[in-house]
């Protein structure tokens, strides 16, 4: 019954206890490890996203670009203002989107509960399109930064409106998680339908605009793009770190949550923000990528082994699945196919087997 | 026993002052005063719906009242940060919730929530108590097993690990027996005894099952219709007429022969006699 008999490895398995003066922590070792590989893959799909396309750079080259060094003055245009710009925004886009998704569905403690599926990205698609559609902004042939701004501007206002009719919806003393999908679902639906009218509606010049603008193009995506997106990374990675042991608390259900001394509402707000913020963002920058959000923090939440998504993986992970599409729509897939087919690609058949299996394992 | 009361005076002091619970013309409580007894264990008991889980949810400050007020230690436990009632009040909730791969040494990491800050996550501190948390649960084997694979009983002891891990005075559990067998549940109660004796924790819990009540309390509060109707000591307040008024069963009322304690026994009605 004394505690030093077991007091060597009180700890969680597979984690290692780290103190440093007054900091004190436990270090999961297979989340760093799934991590830095994560990096090092990223380190990959972006060295090759920038060397290969419609001509060639080697690698070797590439690096020397970066550093500044000796190149020709073609190669050294394409890839420090049309690859590197692109492939940016692929990064901080699929980050975003990865994070985003690990903390929609540790909030809701659902799998489901992605930005895509709870309708937040559709309502993001429908603002930029009705913006497209109603206000004109597709009639000049070449766009300008004003409206690229104003359509970016539309799809986050888009999004963040939806998460907000969301709440108002599925607030009943509280928000859970099964009803949030189901409604988010519901709203998904109806704005998808919205645009799909919009569409039809639309002029042809304006629809094609729309439509290549929601698929999730990132064809000449450059750092107007990335720099939003980057921002708000920069605010919302530190508060979303902070929140980890919070995610951990309201994991345990509301009740053992405010039991533990978590300020539930406040908390659930201040995650849902975040989440919704970085989603929205996302969107407005490249359209839709649909399921990216979905499906990485579950593949990372397998790859970790934890108990939840984790979201520095998520966001890694995130940033390796854009960059690949990117990648595959450029050198594999015949021309012009937007990288948010890839990832519909991948998301689809993946949102069918966590279908059926969650069947079978309610049926057992 | 008398040092477990000695500490009484300076320990915490948790009481629900007139406090009505729920809106409209039938409130779940209405007008409820309780002190809860400190150092001493506490059962609440009463037919389904009496309000039981309602008051403890409320003295766990999860329930706001729309009148009256629960304070901790004389002040209102609305106005102290959540953070604050959590080192001094620990709560199981009826069957709670884990994510699907939890780790047992995780769960119980959880229960230093409150004493955590994100830049101390294991301090020496932490350590000791969810060591100590563990051996006092009999869980030290299982803390590498996934929660979702234990047993029923097993899997209660790591969720009373967590609220211990809490490391505060006050213990409220709400049904820590249900679902559970009778084996599992005199295991789970036998722990909370300890608690109180070894411990000194004070224990709120609400209980469906008489006999263990009357077993395991030093207090029983009956509820019926959302008022205490009955506090005091078990061989004092279970007795033939309560259990016809409140819970509407004709039963005897026998004296254990080796504790004294009352148990109750149904009278069964003659369709559920066998002679034979």
């Amino acid at each position: 019954m004394t505690a030093t008999d077991t007091r060597l490895d009180a700890h969680p398995a597979g984690s290692a206890p780290l103190r440093l003066g007054w900091l004190s922590c436990l270090v999961p070792i297979r989340g760093v490890v799934v991590a830095v590989a994560g990096l090092l893959l990223l380190l990959f799909v972006v060295a090759l996203n920038l060397a290969l396309g419609d001509f060639d750079v080697p690698v070797v080259k590439v690096v020397r670009i970066l550093l500044g060094g000796e190149a020709e003055q073609f190669q050294r245009a394409i890839v420090l203002e049309v690859r590197l710009p692109q492939t940016v925004v692929a990064v901080v886009v699929g980050a975003a989107l990865g994070l985003s998704g690990a903390l929609t569905q540790t909030f809701a403690r659902n799998p489901l509960a992605s930005p895509d599926v709870l309708g937040v990205t559709e309502g993001a698609a429908l603002a930029a399109v009705a913006f497209v559609v109603l206000i004109g902004a597709g009639r000049e042939t070449v766009s300008t930064p004003l409206q690229t701004l104003g359509l970016s501007g539309a799809a986050f206002v888009g999004g963040i409106a939806t998460a907000l009719l969301l709440f108002l919806l599925a607030w009943r003393r509280g928000i859970e998680g099964n009803r949030l999908v189901l409604i988010g679902i519901g709203l998904g639906a109806a704005c998808s339908a919205a645009t799909s009218w919009l569409l039809v509606t639309a002029r042809l010049q304006d629809a094609t605009t729309a439509q290549v603008w929601l698929t999730g193009s990132l064809s000449s995506r450059g750092w107007s793009e990335a720099k939003p997106v980057i921002v708000m990374l920069v605010v919302l990675i530190p508060i979303t770190l902070l929140l980890v042991r919070t995610l951990n608390a309201l994991q345990l259900g509301d009740d053992s949550a405010r039991g533990l001394g978590v300020r539930l509402q406040g908390s659930q707000l201040v995650v849902l923000i975040c989440a919704v913020a970085l989603a929205a963002i996302a969107v407005s920058a490249v359209g839709l990528l649909e399921f990216v959000a979905f499906v990485v923090p579950q593949v990372a939440l397998r790859l970790t082994r934890g108990s939840r998504p984790p979201l520095v993986s998520s966001m890694i992970y995130g940033a390796v699945l854009v960059v690949t599409a990117d990648l595959l729509t450029r050198t594999v897939l015949p021309f012009g196919l937007p990288a948010g087919l890839v990832t519909t690609a991948i998301g689809g058949p993946y949102l069918i087997w966590l279908l059926i299996r969650s069947k079978r394992k309610a049926a057992l | 026993m008398t040092e477990v009361l000695d500490t009484s005076a300076l320990a915490l002091q948790l009481r629900a002052e007139s406090v009505t619970v729920g809106y409209g013309a039938e409130p779940v409580l209405r007008d409820l005063s309780f002190d809860v007894p400190t150092g001493r264990i506490t059962s609440i008991v009463g037919p389904n719906g009496c309000g039981k889980s309602t008051l403890l949810r409320t003295l766990a400050r999860l329930l706001p009242p729309s009148d009256g007020r629960v304070s901790l230690d004389g002040e209102p436990i609305g106005r102290l940060s959540t953070r604050d009632v959590a080192r001094r009040l620990a709560l199981l909730p009826q069957s709670p919730t884990a994510p699907e791969g939890l780790l047992v040494s995780d769960l119980v990491l959880r229960g230093r929530h409150p004493h955590q800050r994100w830049f101390r996550q294991w301090s020496p501190k932490d350590e000791t108590i969810i060591a100590e948390a563990m051996a006092w649960t009999d869980i030290a084997e299982l803390k590498d097993r996934p929660l979702d694979e234990l047993s029923g009983g097993q899997r209660q002891r790591a969720w009373l690990a967590m609220t211990l891990a809490q490391d505060t005075e006050l213990l409220l559990l709400d049904e820590p027996t249900t679902f559970l067998d009778l084996a599992h549940q005199v295991e789970v109660l036998d722990l909370v005894v300890r608690l109180n004796r070894e411990r000194d924790r004070t224990v709120v819990m609400v209980l469906h099952d008489l006999n263990l009540a009357a077993r395991y309390s030093d207090t029983i509060v009956v509820m019926h219709e959302g008022a205490i109707v009955g506090e005091g000591e078990p061989a004092v307040i279970i007795t033939q007429d309560l259990l016809s008024s409140v819970f509407g069963l004709e039963a005897e009322v026998l004296s254990d022969p080796r504790t004294g304690l009352p148990i109750v026994v149904p009278v069964a009605s003659a369709v559920g006699v066998r002679t034979g």
